[in-house]
C-alpha cells in the first residue's frame, strides 16, 4: 500500500530531464515557425519569443519569391532537386553495382580496394576543390548544374557502396549459389536474385543521399556561384546575410529549405537511422 | 570449360567496378596528389604558376597569426563539440532506455536537427545567438534566460571575442547530439538484461552498472562516434559560413573558412591548397587506422 502511494521521484525527475532537452532541440524550430508566421509589422527582435497575434503568409511568399530589391528562393528549390535527384539515382546505381560484387565476387584485393574506395568518404573536401574546379572548367562544366550532379555523384560513390556492401551481405550465399547451378552468371545473379530483394538497401541509401546533396553547402558554393544555378543552401546562405531582407522572411526561408529533408526524416525515419548507423560503419 | 566461365565472370565483375574504380582513383586519389602540387607550388595568383616552391608555403602557413589562430580555435571546438555531444548523447541514450513513455517522441525530437543542413542551422542560431545590446535589451537567447530569471548567464556569444568559437560549438552540439543519442542506444539495446541483472545481483549499484559494465561494453560505439564526429569538426566550414564568418579578430574562424577564402576570394590557391592539405593529414591520423582496422577486423571474422 504505502509503496504504491510513494511519489516516483526518480521517474519525475526523468521526464523533467528528457522534457527540457526536448524544449531545448525544439526552442530553433519555435522561433523558426513563430516568427515565419509573424507580419512584417509585427517582427521585432525583442519579442522574438512571443506568438503571433495574427497569422500572415506573408514572409513565406516573400521568401519564395522575393521582395524589394531581393529575389526568391523558389528556382533554387528546382535548382536543389535538379542536383539532388539524378545525383541520387546515379551514386546508388553505382553503389548498388559495388556493393554487390564487393560482398558477393570478393578476389584476391578486394578488402584493400573496399578500403580505398571508403577513405574517399571521409577526405575534407577542400582537398579536391582546387582540382576539381579546375577540371569542370575544362570540361565545360563549371558553373553548371550538370557539374554539381558530376560532383555528388562522384563523392557519393563509397558511401552507397558501403551502405549496399553491408545489405548485401545478409543475402544468404546459398541463394546465390543456387542461381549459379542453374546457369546464371554475374550479372543473371544480380538481376534475378540481387535486385528484386534490394529496395529497402535503395531507400536507405537514396534517402541518406538525397538528404545530404540537399544539405550540401561545400560543393554548391564552390561550383555553382552563378545565381540562375544555385542550389537553395547557398541561396539561402546570401538571403541571410543579405541587410536588407527582413528577418522572418529569412526565418520563413530557412524553415522551407529544411522542409524536404524533416519530411523524409519524419516520414521515412525508420530508414533514415538505418543510413545513420551505416555511416558508422556498422552493417 | 568451367574455368573459362569462371575467368569471364571474373573479368565482368572488375567491368562492372571499374567506372566507380576510375572516378574514384581519378577524383579522390589524382586530385589529392595535384593539390599536394599546388601547395608545393608558387600559385599566388588567378593564373596557375606550377614552379616548384617546395615547403614555403607550408613554412607561411604555420608562422601566419591568422592559421594560428584557426589551428588553436579547431582544438577547442573539437573538445567542446565532441565532450558535449558524448556527454548530452550519452546521458539521453541511458535515460531514454529506462522505459519511457512516448519514446519514440523523444527521439524523434533529439534527432530531427540531424536532417538539417549546416546553413539552417546556423541561420537560425545566429539569430538566437544575437545578444542585442545594452542600450535596446536583450534578443535571442539571452532575452529566454532574462526571461527564466537566468540573466547571469548571459553572454555576448560568438560577438563576444572571448567567446567566439564556442558559440559555434554549442549549435553544433545542438546539431550533432541527437545521432550520439541513437548510436548509444542502439548499442545499450544490443546488452541483454542478463547481464545488468548478474551486476546488480553482486551488489553493484545502479552507477557502477553503467560503469563498469555498461560502458566498457559500448567501447566500440564511442569509438566510432569519436571517429565521425571529429572528421566532421576538423572540416567544420557550413556553420561558420552561416553563422559567424571568421568573427572579430578571427575568434571564430577555422581553416577550412581559411581555405576557401584564401582560395577563392584572394585567389592564394598555393596558399588554400596548403591548407587542404594539413586538414586532409589531420583527418587521415584519425580515420586511416581505423577504416584499415575495421575492414581487417571484418575480414577475419
Amino acid at each position: 500500500m504505502r509503496a504504491g502511494r510513494r511519489v516516483p521521484w526518480q521517474r519525475v525527475v526523468l521526464y523533467l530531464v528528457l522534457v527540457g532537452f526536448a524544449a531545448f532541440y525544439l526552442m530553433p524550430v519555435y522561433v523558426l515557425v513563430v516568427t515565419s508566421l509573424k507580419s512584417f509589422a509585427e517582427v521585432n527582435l525583442y519579442r522574438m519569443w512571443d506568438l503571433p497575434h495574427s497569422f500572415s503568409l506573408e514572409s513565406f511568399r516573400k521568401a519564395l519569391l522575393g521582395g524589394f530589391g531581393y529575389t526568391g528562393l523558389a528556382h533554387n528549390f528546382v535548382n536543389s532537386f535538379y542536383v539532388a535527384v539524378p545525383a541520387t539515382l546515379a551514386s546508388a546505381f553505382l553503389g548498388s553495382l559495388n556493393g554487390y560484387v564487393l560482398s558477393k565476387w570478393r578476389f584476391r584485393g578486394s578488402n584493400t580496394l573496399f578500403t580505398l574506395l571508403l577513405f574517399g568518404m571521409f577526405i575534407p573536401y577542400q582537398s579536391i576543390l582546387i582540382p576539381l574546379v579546375q577540371t569542370l572548367m575544362r570540361l565545360g562544366l563549371y558553373g553548371s548544374i550538370p557539374g554539381l550532379i558530376l560532383a555528388h555523384t562522384v563523392y557519393g560513390i563509397p558511401i552507397t557502396t558501403l551502405i549496399f556492401r553491408n545489405y548485401y551481405a545478409t543475402v544468404p550465399k546459398e541463394l546465390v549459389e543456387a542461381a549459379r547451378i542453374d546457369g546464371a552468371g554475374v550479372l543473371g545473379v544480380y538481376t534475378r536474385i540481387m535486385l528484386p530483394v534490394s529496395m529497402p538497401g535503395f531507400v536507405v541509401v537514396m534517402i541518406w543521399q538525397f538528404t545530404s546533396i540537399w544539405n550540401d553547402f561545400l560543393f554548391a558554393v564552390t561550383i555553382a556561384q552563378n545565381p540562375a544555378v544555385q542550389p537553395v543552401t547557398v541561396a539561402l546562405n546570401n538571403l541571410a546575410g543579405s541587410y536588407i531582407v527582413e528577418w522572418n522572411v529569412q526565418m520563413a526561408g530557412a524553415l522551407m529549405a529544411a522542409l524536404p529533408t524533416l519530411f523524409v526524416y519524419i516520414f521515412l525515419g525508420r530508414y533514415f537511422m538505418r543510413g545513420l548507423l551505416a555511416g558508422s560503419l556498422k552493417g | 570449360m568451367r574455368r573459362r566461365r569462371l575467368r569471364s565472370e571474373r573479368l565482368i565483375t572488375l567491368l562492372l567496378l571499374l567506372p566507380s574504380v576510375i572516378a574514384v582513383a581519378v577524383f579522390v586519389y589524382g586530385f589529392i596528389g595535384w593539390t599536394g602540387y599546388v601547395s608545393m607550388s608558387n600559385w599566388n595568383k588567378l593564373l596557375p604558376d606550377y614552379s616548384f616552391v617546395g615547403f614555403k608555403n607550408f613554412l607561411k602557413l604555420f608562422s601566419h597569426p591568422r592559421f594560428q589562430i584557426d589551428l588553436r580555435n579547431l582544438a577547442v571546438f573539437t573538445a567542446l563539440f565532441l565532450t558535449g555531444s558524448l556527454a548530452i548523447g550519452f546521458l539521453l541514450a541511458v535515460l531514454l532506455d529506462r522505459k519511457v513513455k512516448g519514446e519514440s517522441i523523444f527521439r524523434t525530437i533529439y534527432l530531427y536537427p540531424m536532417s538539417l543542413s549546416f546553413i539552417v542551422t546556423g541561420v537560425v542560431w545566429r539569430w538566437l545567438m544575437n545578444p542585442g545590446s545594452p542600450q535596446m535589451g536583450s534578443t535571442g537567447i539571452n532575452l529566454l534566460l532574462e526571461k527564466l530569471g537566468l540573466g547571469f548567464l548571459k553572454s555576448g556569444w560568438y560577438t563576444d571575442p572571448r567567446v567566439g568559437i564556442k558559440a559555434v560549438a554549442v549549435a553544433a552540439i545542438w546539431q550533432m547530439s541527437g545521432y550520439v543519442m541513437a548510436m548509444y542506444l542502439a548499442g545499450l539495446r544490443g546488452i541483454p538484461e542478463e547481464l545488468r541483472e548478474a551486476a546488480r545481483v553482486d551488489g553493484a549499484s545502479e552507477f557502477q552498472v553503467y560503469r563498469y559494465v555498461i560502458l566498457p561494453l559500448l567501447r566500440p560505439i564511442t569509438l566510432g562516434a569519436i571517429i565521425i564526429l571529429g572528421h566532421i569538426s576538423l572540416k567544420i566550414y557550413d556553420l561558420i559560413v552561416a553563422m559567424t564568418g571568421p568573427g572579430i579578430g578571427f575568434s571564430c574562424d577555422v581553416p577550412a573558412y581559411f581555405m576557401w577564402e584564401t582560395t577563392f576570394h584572394a585567389n592564394r590557391f598555393a596558399q588554400g591548397a596548403a591548407i587542404a592539405v594539413i586538414l586532409l593529414l589531420m583527418v587521415s591520423l584519425l580515420i586511416v587506422p581505423y577504416l584499415v582496422f575495421s575492414v581487417r577486423r571484418e575480414a577475419e571474422v
